[in-house]
C-alpha cells in the first residue's frame, strides 16, 4: 500500500476543478507515502483526459472507458472506483468533495470497511495516517481527524486546496478497469442549471443578495454585478423562503456551504446560519446600510450604505476595469 | 408501508460552542439539543407516507440517554415507534454509527429508510450511503422532492446547480434535503398520545455489535479548536455611491486579484 489515488469528474473532456485541487495536493502526500499518484477517470471521453493527468502528475490513470458511465449513477461508479482502489493499492483515496464526490465516498467507504473524513480543507500523511482538518458545528469549531484505515479516504471541499499549476509531464500509463455498470437506480431525467448561472460551490467568486433587496425583481442587482464580475448568484435563506430564487442558491447551514475566493454579500445581516455557509470564503465584502449588522464582523471591507445606489456603481466600475485589462 | 428514520441528536444551532476538558469534543454542560434539522424533513416524509399509504413510523436513534427526548419528540410529529440504541457516540465514527443502525433495524419491517443529508454540527453526509451499502439498498441522496409508489418510488436529487429525476426499486435509503417538505410541529394531542408509546432500546451488544467494530477503529478524533475569531476589516462609508464603488473596485483588483 503507497501513493494517492483520486477520483476525477470530467466536464467538456477536461478536469473539473475539484479533481485538479485534489491532483495538486496528492503528489506531495504521495511521496509521503512512498508512491506515486494515480487517477480515475469514467466515461466515453475518459481517455482524452490522460495528457491533462500527465501535467498534474499522474503517473498512472485506471479509465473506465464504458459509455454507459457518461451518466453518474452510486453502483456504477462504486464498483467502477473499487476496481480501481483493488489494483492501485493507494494508502489515501481522495474524492472531491462535489454532489457525485459527497455520494459515492461513503457508498465506497462501507464497501471496502474503512474509514472518511469528509469535506477537508487540508491533509497530511503523518506516522501512516491522513491527518485532516475539516470545520464543524457549521463552522464553529475546527476538527482535526485521523484516518487509519487502508486505505484512508477524504473527501475534499471545493476551493479550499491550492492549485498548481499544470506543468509539462509524460502521459500516464492507462490501465483499462471494466467492472459492471448496472445500477438499480435509473436516471429518469436531468435538468440543467438555468442558462449562464455558474455552479454555486465551484464558483471562485459568489455575490450574495439578502432581504435587503426588498423584492424578487431587484435580485437584477445582484445577477448584473455577478454576470459583469464573472460570478455566482448566492442567496440568503430569507429571500429563498420569500420565493424570491430558488433554493440551489441558499448559501448556509441549511443551503451549500462555499469557499468561494471572494464573496460579496449585499443586504444580508449575517445570521449565525448564514454565516456558516460562507465564513470560510478567503475574502469578504458586505453592503449593508446597518453599521451594526453581524456580517461586519467578518467582512475584510465593509460598507455601510445604501445596495441599490452602490451595487450599480459598482457593476459599472467592474464592467469599465474588464474592458480595459 | 413501512418507514424507519434515523435520527440524530445534535446541539441547537444557535449554540456557542465551547471546547471541553480533553480538547477533543464540545463541552454539552448547558447545551441544548434539538432533532438535527434535516432529519426533520426525513421524519416528515415518513409521516407523510404512513398517512397516505398506512404503516409504520419507526424512529431509531444510536446515543446517550438523552436522545430519548429527541425520540419522544418524533413520536409526538407521528411517528409510531421507538428505538434507542445506547452508547456514547463521540469517539463513534460514521461507519460504525452505520454498522449500529443496520443492526439495529434488521427486525423492524421496512420500504423505506429516511435519513438527514447529514447531522448538523459534525456536518458529515456519510451515514446514509454506509447505510445503503450495508443493506445493499440503492440509495437516494439529497432528495428535495419524493414520490413514493408500490415497489418504487421517484425522487428528485439536487446536483451542483442541477437536479437529477432518480427512480429506485424499494427497499431503498433516502437522505431528506431542505425542500422535500414543509416538517410539521407536533399536536397537543400528538404529544399526549406519544407519552403512552415506549421507547425500546437495546445495547450494543444486545445487537451482536463489539465495542471495537463501532469505536476509535478508523477515524480519530485528534483536536477540536475554535477558528481564529474575525476581528472585521476595514470599513468604508457608503454615503457616496460612487467613491464607495471605487474603493470596493481598488480592494478587488489590488487584494483580492481577481481583476
Ligand atoms: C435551523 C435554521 C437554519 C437556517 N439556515 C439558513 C441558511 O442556510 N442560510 C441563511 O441565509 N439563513 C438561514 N437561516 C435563517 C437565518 O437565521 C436568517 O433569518 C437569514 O439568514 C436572514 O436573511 P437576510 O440576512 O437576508 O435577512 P435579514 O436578517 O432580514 O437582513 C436583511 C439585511 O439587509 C439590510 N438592508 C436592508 N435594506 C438595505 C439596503 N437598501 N441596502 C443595504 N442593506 C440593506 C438590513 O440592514 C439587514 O441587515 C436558518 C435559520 C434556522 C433557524
Ligand atoms: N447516532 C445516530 N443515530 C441515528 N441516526 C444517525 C446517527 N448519526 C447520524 N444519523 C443519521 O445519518 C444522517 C447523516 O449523518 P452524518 O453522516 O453524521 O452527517 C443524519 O441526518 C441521521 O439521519
Amino acid at each position: 500500500m503507497a501513493g494517492v489515488l483520486v477520483f476525477c469528474e470530467l466536464q467538456d473532456g477536461t478536469l473539473k476543478k475539484g479533481a485538479r485541487e485534489c491532483l495538486s495536493a496528492a503528489g506531495s502526500l504521495a511521496s509521503a507515502t512512498g508512491g506515486e499518484v494515480s487517477a480515475f477517470v469514467a466515461g466515453s471521453s475518459a481517455q482524452a483526459a490522460a495528457e491533462q493527468c500527465g501535467q498534474y502528475g499522474v503517473r498512472r490513470l485506471f479509465v473506465a472507458a464504458d459509455n454507459a458511465l457518461d451518466q453518474y449513477t452510486t453502483e456504477s461508479y462504486t464498483a467502477a472506483m473499487a476496481e480501481a482502489v483493488r489494483q492501485a493499492a493507494p494508502s489515501i483515496v481522495l474524492i472531491p468533495g462535489t454532489s457525485n464526490g459527497r455520494d459515492l465516498a461513503p457508498r465506497l467507504a462501507a464497501r471496502l470497511n474503512v474509514g472518511v473524513a469528509s469535506d477537508v480543507t487540508s491533509l497530511e500523511w503523518s506516522d501512516g495516517r491522513l491527518v485532516a482538518r475539516r470545520f464543524v458545528y457549521s463552522g464553529k469549531a475546527l476538527a482535526t481527524v485521523a484516518v487509519t484505515g487502508s486505505p484512508a479516504m477524504a473527501t475534499v471541499r471545493p476551493n479550499a486546496l491550492p492549485l498548481s499549476q499544470p506543468a509539462s509531464g509524460s502521459a500516464p500509463e492507462v490501465v483499462n478497469i471494466s467492472t459492471s455498470t448496472d445500477s438499480t437506480v435509473k436516471v429518469v431525467e436531468t435538468k440543467a442549471p438555468e442558462a449562464g448561472e455558474a455552479s454555486l460551490t465551484e464558483s471562485d467568486i459568489i455575490v450574495t443578495g439578502g432581504r435587503g433587496l426588498k423584492e424578487a425583481a431587484n435580485f437584477s442587482y445582484i445577477r448584473d454585478l455577478a454576470h459583469a464580475i464573472g460570478g455566482a448568484v448566492g442567496a440568503s435563506r430569507a429571500t429563498v423562503d420569500a420565493g424570491w430564487i430558488d433554493h440551489q442558491h441558499q448559501v448556509g447551514q441549511t443551503g451549500r456551504v462555499v469557499s468561494p475566493n471572494l464573496y460579496i454579500a449585499a443586504g444580508v445581516s449575517g445570521a449565525i446560519q448564514h454565516l456558516a455557509g460562507m465564513s470560510s470564503s478567503k475574502h469578504i465584502i458586505a453592503i449593508n446600510k446597518d453599521p451594526e449588522a453581524p456580517i461586519f464582523r467578518i467582512a475584510d471591507l465593509g460598507v455601510v450604505g445604501d445596495l441599490f445606489t452602490i451595487l450599480p456603481a459598482l457593476t459599472d466600475e467592474v464592467k469599465k476595469a474588464k474592458a480595459h485589462s | 408501508m413501512n418507514s424507519v428514520v434515523c435520527i440524530t441528536q445534535v446541539p441547537d444551532t444557535e449554540s456557542r460552542i465551547r471546547i471541553g476538558a480533553d480538547g477533543r469534543h464540545v463541552d454539552e454542560t448547558g447545551m441544548k439539543f434539538i432533532v438535527s434539522p434535516y432529519d426533520e424533513y426525513a421524519l416528515e416524509g415518513a409521516i407523510r407516507l404512513k398517512e397516505s399509504k398506512g404503516g409504520d413510523v419507526t424512529v431509531v436513534s444510536f446515543g446517550p440517554d438523552r436522545v430519548q427526548q429527541a425520540l419522544r419528540e418524533c413520536l409526538a410529529r407521528g411517528a409510531t415507534k421507538a428505538l434507542h440504541v445506547k452508547g456514547e457516540t463521540s469517539e463513534a465514527d460514521s461507519l460504525g454509527i452505520a454498522k449500529v443502525l443496520a443492526a439495529a433495524i434488521k427486525s423492524v419491517p421496512h420500504d423505506v429508510v429516511f435519513l438527514g443529508k447529514q447531522g448538523v454540527g459534525t456536518d458529515n453526509a456519510l451515514v446514509g450511503p454506509m447505510l445503503a451499502e450495508l443493506l445493499g439498498y440503492p440509495q437516494v441522496n439529497v432528495v428535495t422532492h419524493l414520490d413514493v409508489q408500490e415497489g418504487k418510488l421517484t425522487a428528485h436529487r439536487e446536483t451542483e446547480g442541477a437536479e437529477e429525476v432518480l427512480e429506485a426499486p424499494l427497499p431503498a435509503i433516502v437522505t431528506a434535503q431542505k425542500g422535500m417538505n414543509e416538517p410539521r410541529y407536533a399536536s397537543l394531542k400528538g404529544i399526549m398520545a406519544a407519552k403512552k408509546i415506549a421507547i425500546e432500546s437495546r445495547s450494543l451488544a444486545d445487537l451482536g455489535l463489539s465495542d471495537s467494530e463501532v469505536f476509535g477503529q478508523r477515524v480519530q478524533f485528534v483536536s477540536l479548536e475554535l477558528p481564529k475569531e474575525k476581528t472585521g476589516g476595514r470599513k468604508v462609508d457608503g454615503a457616496d455611491p460612487a467613491a464607495a464603488a471605487k474603493e470596493i473596485l481598488r480592494y478587488i483588483r489590488d487584494e483580492v486579484k481577481a481583476i
